[in-house]
């Protein structure tokens, strides 16, 4: 792999749930929601990774990690080899921003485009004062907006637009990062592809970096170089993106994308991806967290050890005590490859 | 081929807005026939949630149906009052809703939410109507229903909750099943388990569904045939596997280019330029116009009606040779 440009090592993200009354009452400990519990993982400079799971998975809490606006209790975050400590200093900030899901949310509605922007390269001294405007028109230049849209409120923009505006705002700190949290989910089909291709542009122009969470297996196939799996807190499965879905080693990835609908009639699996739901990350399952849901288990040792995240193949890591044994699953839905 | 399960002309349905008369479905009409799923596919705004609750009279209050009919089992809804109409939702037709949480009723438990419908609609006694909602819990795959009967709807998980509002919609026995967007609210794998259910359901109960969804992957999977809506109007009916090979409507061809395929990985996703109509305003002539790669000068000035094409298939496109002719050219989905 290309030098990584973030490392996480062992990462944990906990909330203690203040819990019920009665609970309270009985002086019983607070219980601990372990949102990202132990993750591994190293995002290479200049490439896309897709972060995928189910929700709860902890997926935007780990995105959130990184991007500072959530508190590990443990484990480390490296930034091109320097440590990412709780309290960042601005100039670590600005290295990495964030895109999020709402832009009906993420806005503020009583700014224009312009005091938006511009309170950020004020602030961040990313340009002499005489050249602010310049600049915020060059953002919006970038993510495909005129400069009609500086003096207009987020109200004024429709959902795609908006979305735009978000990203001019990440951009105007030239992050080296860029954090997408489910960019598209929020917006209608025809504008999705809007986004996911300037998000694309983007990249190659400026050379960024960008970690694309998503549930959608169709859009994180399109766009990543590299896609990550995520369950219940921890990183399960990472390979490259055709490697991935054409050669999934984890049963979770592998009913994952069985799960997946497909536009081509007919071509839909008939067997189940996953049964039951998700555990509560409250109660964490013991051994291999995926366990009582998976095909594959087997005693022992999936309810007692709890599987390491193995490269089988380069760059290709799976944490299932059977992912990389000789034999074939027994378990082998049809996964149809075919990429043109 | 026998009388239709459903059929709907010409339906109207208006809101009467401070600033005008908004009309979100302008003469939708299309069928279903006994044992058949029928997906209507639109994005936000369509009119495709509001064609399906007025089939069965639960508009919100500030909109109406204005015209057109819908018959119901040779029933015709339009006409029928109230009384009719309560009668007939729940017994020969019943919904499923998106959002599982906001639909139940938060304090009862959901066996008796289930056994409600045999109970009081059915006459059943209490026993039998207690016996039927378990029946139905075991039928749409609640494990433990002798247990899960006596809980609330916030004790569930997503899924469960789905299941138990199509255990409700089952359980007065109905001919159709209209669901709005059933698993939008889900995640994939349990979106999964829920549309696995409702295949087996129709297969297995013969039941027809209407499924209303904005993923044309999700139709896919569950319909056979699909009406596809635009600013109100249908633009495009036939078999989905018709319709999605060769669209004869360029908002039908846009729609499947910009979706990312899983089968079928582009290197650029293409997309619809502009933005749907305002529907207080919308434009004169075909609907799409502005936004058509096909246009020509005709396009501006009258209404397009809806042609029929043969084999089922029928498009609002006065050049969708044209469009046919580009899906030709370069293949809209994966090929089998």
């Amino acid at each position: 792999m290309p030098e990584p440009l973030l490392e996480i090592d062992a990462l944990h993200v906990h909330y203690e749930l203040r819990g019920g009354f009665a609970r309270r009452a009985r002086g019983r400990p607070h219980e601990v929601l372990r949102a990202v519990d132990g993750v591994d993982l190293a995002i290479a400079k200049g490439e896309t990774l897709g972060l995928v799971g189910e929700s709860g998975c902890g997926k935007s809490t780990l995105g959130r990690a990184i991007v500072g606006l959530a508190s590990p209790v443990s484990g480390s975050l490296r930034f091109r080899g320097e440590p990412l400590a709780g309290g960042r200093g601005r100039a670590q900030r600005r290295r990495i921003q964030m895109v999020f899901q709402d832009p009906y949310s993420s806005l503020n509605p009583r700014m224009t485009v312009r005091q938006t922007l511009a309170e950020l390269l004020r602030a961040h001294r990313m340009v002499p004062k005489d050249a602010i405007d310049a600049r915020c028109r060059e953002l919006l230049e970038l993510v495909g907006l005129g400069p009609r849209a500086l003096d207009a409120h987020p109200r004024q923009f429709s959902g795609g637009q908006r979305q735009r505006v978000a990203i001019a705002r990440a951009l105007a700190l030239e992050p080296e990062l860029l954090v997408a949290d489910e960019p598209v989910s929020a917006l209608d089909v025809s504008v999705q592809a809007t986004v996911l291709n300037l998000l694309d542009e983007l990249r190659a122009k400026l050379g960024l970096t960008v970690l694309l969470i998503a549930h959608n297996m169709a859009v994180v196939r399109h766009v990543s170089d590299r896609v990550a799996v995520m369950y219940l807190g921890r990183i399960v499965e990472t390979a490259p993106t055709d490697e991935l879905f054409t050669n999934p080693r984890h049963p979770y990835t592998r009913g994952l994308l069985t799960a997946v609908p497909r536009l081509v009639p007919g071509r839909a699996s008939t067997s189940e991806g996953v049964a039951g739901d998700p555990p509560s990350p409250i109660d964490l399952p013991s051994g291999c967290r995926f366990h009582p849901r998976c095909p594959l288990a087997q005693e022992p040792p999936c309810s007692t050890d709890d599987p390491a995240l193995d490269e089988g193949s380069p760059g290709h890591r799976a944490a299932c005590h059977f992912a990389w044994r000789a034999a074939p699953p027994a378990h082998t839905p049809e996964i149809l490859q075919e990429t043109t | 081929m026998s009388a239709p399960l459903l059929r709907v002309e010409g339906l109207q349905v208006e809101f009467d807005l401070a600033r005008g008369v908004l009309r979100a479905v302008d003469g939708a009409s299309f069928e279903v026939h006994a044992g058949e799923a029928l997906g209507i596919v639109g994005e936000s705004g369509s009119g495709k949630t509001m064609a399906l609750r007025a089939l069965v009279g639960l508009l919100p209050p500030s909109a109406s149906v204005t015209g057109g009919t819908v018959a119901i089992d040779g029933v015709d809804v339009t006409a029928a009052g109230e009384d009719a109409r309560r009668e007939l939702r729940g017994r020969t037709v019943s919904m499923i809703f998106q959002e599982p949480m906001t639909a139940l009723n938060p304090v009862l438990r959901v066996g008796e939410q289930i056994a409600e419908t045999p109970l009081v609609r059915l006459g059943l006694s209490r026993r039998a109507a207690r016996a039927r909602a378990l029946e139905l819990m075991r039928l749409v795959g609640i494990p433990d229903p002798k247990r899960r009967a006596y809980a609330y709807p916030h004790e569930l998980s997503g899924g469960m909750r789905q299941r138990v509002m199509i255990a409700i919609a089952l359980s007065g026995d109905p001919k159709l099943i209209l669901c709005d967007e059933p698993t939008t609210a889900l995640d994939v794998t349990i979106q999964d388990q829920i549309l696995k259910l409702l295949g087996s359901l129709q297969r297995d109960l013969g039941v027809s569904l209407v499924f209303v969804s904005h993923d044309l992957a999700v139709i896919a999977q569950t319909c056979t045939r699909i009406a596809v809506m635009y600013a109100g109007q249908v633009v495009e009916t036939g078999t989905v596997e018709a319709v999605f090979r060769e669209p004869r409507h360029p908002y039908t061809l846009g729609l499947l280019r910009s979706v990312p395929d899983f089968d079928l990985v582009r290197a650029h996703l293409s997309s619809i330029p502009g933005s749907p109509p305002d529907l207080a305003a919308p434009p004169a002539g075909c609907r799409f116009h502005p936004r058509c790669p096909f246009v020509h000068d005709d396009c501006h000035s009258d209404p397009i009606p809806l042609i029929e094409l043969g084999g089922g298939r029928a498009a609002r496109c006065l050049y969708h040779e044209l469009c046919a002719a580009d899906a030709r050219r370069e293949p809209v989905i994966a090929v089998a």
